[in-house]
């Protein structure tokens, strides 16, 4: 189990502090698949970054603790303190350019053995590593290639077979198919997912595209400027959304074969650096009311294991007509 | 009825490498596309990444000389060897939307510039009446003249950026649009905006739109016709519905396949993992 106690990550600019992530409380229970979803600027890829343990100045963890819930070699719980040894032992990260994170002038099998804390003996390691990537449907001479003479696919696939080789217990990907057209998408997160089973570590992706979420994930957390907006399990959060704004965001998806008219949400987030008061999604929010602008709702659990910060979760939508792009 | 768009084995080869060593690549394969129609329509191009769609969309707006073959827009010859429009006329008739519009617009001056100088270079407005032509535009994408005027880039979101090029590009009133990914750099929540924005123009302003997206969704949401590219081909073509409904080609298929929906899960999975409840 991961657990997030109050966490407060904030970036040191010239013109003082800012959270980028505001508070979270969360509680990842091992074995899962968890789906980070929210708009460019709602700090989930700041969140991604805290977890990881990957705090360098200007960004810092300000409040909060994390608590990973597996033990370092020498039996002392992993904290947010030492995660920075766990790197590539029982903590890996997939980055969503491959070929931006492989160094594109050594061979990709040196990039293997290159991970600190492995057997000493490299060929053997090597010979490991040869029919690890066979199992993930990579030819044998891949490893023999620079990262350029590798399709966008292939490299994505070595970056998986890199962060998962040492079977770690905890995977963070970063929008790990975006680049990808949607054909070569399904077969990564095939992959990724028969992994996820075979291993039954705890997977934290993080996509824009709520149909890679549907697809994949057992649990779902939208984010929202800043702040968890929504948390729960992947059925019930796509089945029944309680906060307004997933349900515009699932809402707005067009599906093939539905010709029902589908509305963008009007408006932009609040800027982080204003008097933030009430609920973050007031301004854009078709149910808010005074109180929604003057009392902030807390991430309550509404059902069993889904929880929404949101004054009045559940309620229906009014019917926005065919003015909502405007 | 009209001919919208008409392209007649329509190729392009690009040479990589040196003169004597010339690798070639065919970006666009003998494309053959016939759209006739009484009313506007948005012609949707789909394929993976480096199909030739943005090859295509550069044909079209003469950014890229064909190999050989033509393309007739609205009855004109656009791209091949024939007599070709001056370069005003063709503005007149086809503009183009950029992937991303903060690389459009320069940072360093207003965006109403941008909307001023086409109103009166390309549309032949005079400074008066560019005004009036710009508000007009503005309006028809749901934005406040008096609300862009004098603002840079980095006071826009990229949503409302992206309606900006798409007011630009309406003032000097085109019969067709090439829109490349006009969404893709635009946040999901978003995106929707713009795709409707294509529909009223299309239904109320009389516009037509070539609509090139890898989102099949989205394609299938909007268009009136799609093509579907595949290593420079033009793999199947008809009406969106036919398409999408009953595709042919395998190729299509796959696509089809490949979409993370949410109505059905590609596999059935397992419950969550026990430690879940």
């Amino acid at each position: 189990m991961i657990e997030l106690n109050d966490i407060v990550v904030s970036y040191r600019t010239g013109r003082g502090s800012i959270n980028a992530v505001d508070g979270v409380n969360l509680q990842i229970p091992e074995g899962c698949i968890v789906g980070i979803a929210g708009e460019s600027g709602c700090g989930k890829s700041t969140l991604m970054r805290a977890i990881y343990g990957d705090i360098l100045s200007p960004m810092s963890l300000s409040s909060g603790t994390i608590e990973y819930g597996f033990n370092d070699s020498s039996g002392k719980p992993v904290t947010s303190e030492n995660v920075r040894d766990e790197w590539f032992k029982t903590l890996s990260y997939i980055p969503q350019s491959s070929m931006n994170s492989m160094n594109p002038v050594i061979r990709i099998r040196e990039q293997f053995i290159d991970f600190p804390g492995t057997d000493p003996n490299k060929k053997r390691v090597l010979e490991k590593v040869r029919e690890y990537i066979g199992k993930l449907g990579l030819p044998a001479e891949a490893l023999d290639s620079f990262p350029h003479q590798l399709s966008g696919g292939m490299r994505q696939r070595m970056m998986i077979a890199l962060a998962t080789f040492f079977q770690p217990n905890l995977i963070i990907a970063d929008e790990p198919t975006t680049a990808l057209d949607v054909v070569v998408q399904k077969e990564i997160l095939l992959l990724l997912m028969e992994l996820q089973e075979q291993m039954g570590n705890t997977i934290l992706i993080v996509s824009h595209d709520m149909g890679v979420h549907y697809q994949v994930t057992h649990k779902m957390l939208i984010m929202y400027a800043a702040k968890a907006a929504e948390y729960g399990d992947s059925d019930s959060v796509f089945a029944e959304p309680l906060h307004p704004y997933t349900k515009m965001l699932i809402g707005s998806l067009p599906t093939i074969g539905e010709d029902r008219a589908r509305h963008g949400i009007p408006g932009s987030p609040p800027s982080l650096w204003g008097d933030l008061h009430g609920c973050r999604f007031a301004e854009r929010c078709p149910l808010a009311t005074g109180l929604c602008r003057s009392q902030e709702p807390p991430l309550v659990e509404h059902k069993p294991g889904h929880f929404a910060a949101c004054h009045f979760a559940g309620a229906d939508l009014p019917d926005t007509g065919d003015a909502g792009w405007q | 009825m009209a001919v919208i768009l008409k392209t007649v084995g329509l190729n392009k080869v690009y040479r990589l490498g040196s003169f004597f060593r010339a690798k070639k690549i065919q970006a666009l394969d003998n494309v053959n596309i016939t759209v006739e129609s009484d009313r506007p329509v948005i012609i949707a191009v789909v394929g993976e990444s480096g199909s030739g769609k943005t090859t295509l969309a550069k044909t079209l707006l003469r950014l890229e000389v064909p190999t050989s073959g033509s393309a007739i827009v609205y009855d004109k010859e656009v791209a091949g060897a024939g007599s070709r429009p001056s370069r005003r006329e063709f503005l007149q008739s086809i503009q183009p939307i950029f992937q991303n519009p903060f690389e459009a617009f320069s940072r360093y001056r207003n965006v109403d510039a941008y909307l001023h100088e086409t109103a009166i270079r390309v549309a032949g407005l005079s400074a008066e009446d560019a005004r009036d032509a710009v508000a007009h535009a503005l309006s028809s994408v749901g934005l406040e003249y008096n609300d862009v005027v004098g603002k840079y880039t980095n006071q826009f979101s990229g949503g409302e950026l992206q309606r900006i090029s798409v007011a630009r590009a309406l003032i000097p009133e085109p019969s067709l649009i090439v829109a490349d990914e006009p969404v893709s750099m635009i946040d999901a929540s978003r995106r929707m905006i713009i795709i409707n924005l294509f529909r009223k123009l299309r239904d109320e302003e009389g516009r037509s739109f070539l609509y090139i997206t890898h989102d099949l969704a989205t394609a299938y949401y909007i268009s009136d016709f799609i093509a579907v590219m595949k290593k420079g081909q033009v793999v199947e073509f008809g009406k969106a519905q036919a398409v999408m409904s009953d595709p042919q080609h395998d190729y299509t298929r796959l696509l089809l396949n490949s979409i993370p929906t949410t109505r059905q899960r590609w596999r059935p999975r397992n419950v969550a993992p026990a430690t879940l409840n």
